[in-house]
């Protein structure tokens, strides 16, 4: 395989978790920390091996605090910087992914989610954070979420992730699990120049802090990142536009929260992707993830046998599809929603769709192992008697 | 849609995972299919549960898991206990014949290959064994050309071990007998 490239244009045979990697390289990562947790570790290891050679770096910090911090610092200092962890890593980085929310830090954070509670089983995948990536950190705050289904798409969209988190100054995760990140299958790497790349605005010097936006542009504030001679105030306590600190004006509180969160749901129709392929269905299987996989095969299982389905696939988890839900909920009669775990994403689901259609989840048989298509199946012949 | 499932499993050193690999690289690589490989094993390094599941397709792979495999290739007895139950009724077995001594009833479709003994006696290899166990599986089932895959094991051997682990494949291929 050639090396020292940044894009390894090319068909390649290999896990979830190495096109993540290249996706990051790809996307112009030169920045990562991390600490080793299964089934996230291959990221780690191939960042290591893989940023000096495009003159990035990589710090396998102490534990994984350490590694948002130190991402949340390179990327204030201008790299385009990640961290990789698994569930448990996830709750120990909560209080620092609201920090990189309240300081409007472009940052990616990958989750190769893992069977929980607690250290659960390492190795087996289970769709269990979907909901603490967005609601985890104190405060109130919008998270930006991609869910990815396949090894290509663990390349395709880490590569999303990271023109998301420039785009918009935010921390973007990507929600890949143990199954898909340690899975095998065809990876197609593009030519360079077909990859499109964004980058942040940054900001131009000014005689103080006073005279520039830094923060709270629903629109996105240019990055006033360090080491470029200009001074500015970055605090995650409540500040103004300019990174002053003020917690006594309830109207710079409420900017303070509100504005990043109109900067997610201004932008939505931007950020949010699916795949509704339930033109004519009566019944329609919802899902993200590797389960989109499993919906898919039983709904085709299931049109071979007249029933009539379509599938409705999450490709953002957050911030949440309400719209498109919606537009779905209104011609269907039912909507089935899949997931790998006991019902993350339902209620979210039910409360856009129940007003139109009946909606009803369904678990995998066994909890970690995916839904069988023909599991699927049966349980769909039961509702619909 | 042409889809084959196949069960590769044996215990921890018998590199049942690498024959795994090595067909879905050669099939995706090689022979432009489509190919998905996931696998499991236990914490032990040698001698617990090791297992490859491998998907190829003339078409993209929907449901990733293999359930009901069309071939199971069984490096030891384990592999038997664990995954016989679960072959197709009209599905292919695949054993080496050293490893395995009690098989399930009532299979159509039985194949023997003293794998272990050739590498060790003939190759003084014993990690080759799971080349034979591809040149078997190769000759008896033909999910993947004969060239695909030696282009694959080619690459995905040290340096300079291409040639012993072709030789093992082939024996594989010569040596592989009907039950």
């Amino acid at each position: 395989m050639q090396r020292n490239k940044r894009v390894l244009t090319g068909t390649h045979f290999e896990m979830g978790n190495w096109a993540c990697t290249e996706g990051a390289i790809a996307a112009g990562c030169n920045f990562a920390a991390g600490y080793p947790i299964t089934p996230a570790s291959e990221v780690a290891n191939l960042l290591a091996a893989r940023l000096p050679e495009v003159g990035g770096t990589f710090l396998q910090t102490e534990d994984e605090i350490s590694a948002i911090c130190s991402a949340i610092g390179a990327s204030w200092a201008g790299c385009k910087a990640m961290t990789v962890t698994s569930g448990p890593g996830i709750s120990l980085m909560q209080e620092n992914i609201g920090f990189a929310v309240a300081t409007e830090t472009p940052l990616v954070i990958v989750d190769v989610q893992r069977f929980g509670p607690s250290t659960g089983v390492p190795s087996v995948g289970l769709a269990g954070d979907i909901v603490q990536v967005a609601r985890g950190s104190h405060g109130d705050y919008q998270i930006i979420a991609l869910c990815p289904e396949n090894p290509q798409e663990m390349f395709d969209l880490t590569i999303r992730a990271f023109n998301l988190a420039e785009a918009y100054r935010v921390p973007v995760f990507v929600m890949a699990d143990g199954f898909m990140g340690h899975m095998r299958e065809q990876i197609v790497v593009p030519e360079e120049d077909r990859i499109e790349l964004k980058n942040r605005k940054v900001a131009e010097p000014a005689e103080t802090v006073l005279d520039r936006q830094d923060f709270l542009d629903v629109n996105v504030a240019p990055m006033p990142v360090f080491g470029r001679g200009i001074k500015a105030h970055v605090t995650s306590s409540c500040h103004d536009e300019h990174g002053m600190r003020n917690l006594s004006d309830p109207e710079v509180m409420h900017r303070y929260a509100m504005h990043p969160i109109e900067k997610i749901l201004s932008h939505r129709d931007d950020i949010v992707r699916v795949q509704d392929a339930c033109e004519d269905a009566t019944i329609a299987l919802v899902s993200c993830g590797t389960v989109s996989r499993c919906a898919r095969a039983a709904a085709r299982l299931g049109r071979e046998e007249g029933l009539n389905l379509g599938t409705l696939r999450l490709l953002t988890c957050w911030p949440f599809p309400d719209q498109e839900v919606r537009v779905v909920a209104d011609r269907v009669d039912h909507m089935l929603v899949l997931e790998n775990n006991t019902g993350q994403l339902y209620p979210y689901i039910k409360a856009e769709a129940a007003h139109a259609c009946r909606v009803s989840f369904l678990g995998p048989q066994t909890l970690g192992q995916i839904h069988d298509p023909r599991y699927i199946l049966s349980h769909i012949k039961e509702i619909i008697q | 849609m042409a889809q084959t499932d196949l069960t590769i499993a044996g215990v921890g050193g018998q590199g049942s995972i690498l024959a795994g690999v090595i067909l879905g690289s050669a099939a995706v690589t090689f022979d432009n299919k489509f190919a998905t490989q996931t696998q499991a094993y236990s914490s032990e390094l040698r001698g617990g549960f090791a297992a490859a599941w491998v998907i190829i397709s003339d078409d993209p792979i929907e449901f990733p898991r293999v359930t009901a495999p069309d071939i199971l290739v069984a490096q030891a007895q384990d592999s038997i206990n664990r995954f016989g139950d679960v072959l197709k009724p009209d599905g292919i077995l695949i054993i080496d014949s050293d490893m395995v001594h009690e098989i399930p009833p009532n299979l159509k479709h039985l194949y023997k290959i003293p794998a272990t003994t050739i590498a060790r006696n003939e190759l003084k290899i014993p990690v080759a064994a799971n080349m034979i166990i591809l040149g078997a599986l190769c000759k008896v089932t033909n999910i993947v050309s004969r060239q695909a895959l030696e282009k694959a094991i080619a690459r995905s051997v040290p340096n300079g071990k291409e040639q012993i682990n072709l030789e093992a494949f082939n024996l594989g291929i010569e040596r592989v007998k009907p039950v």
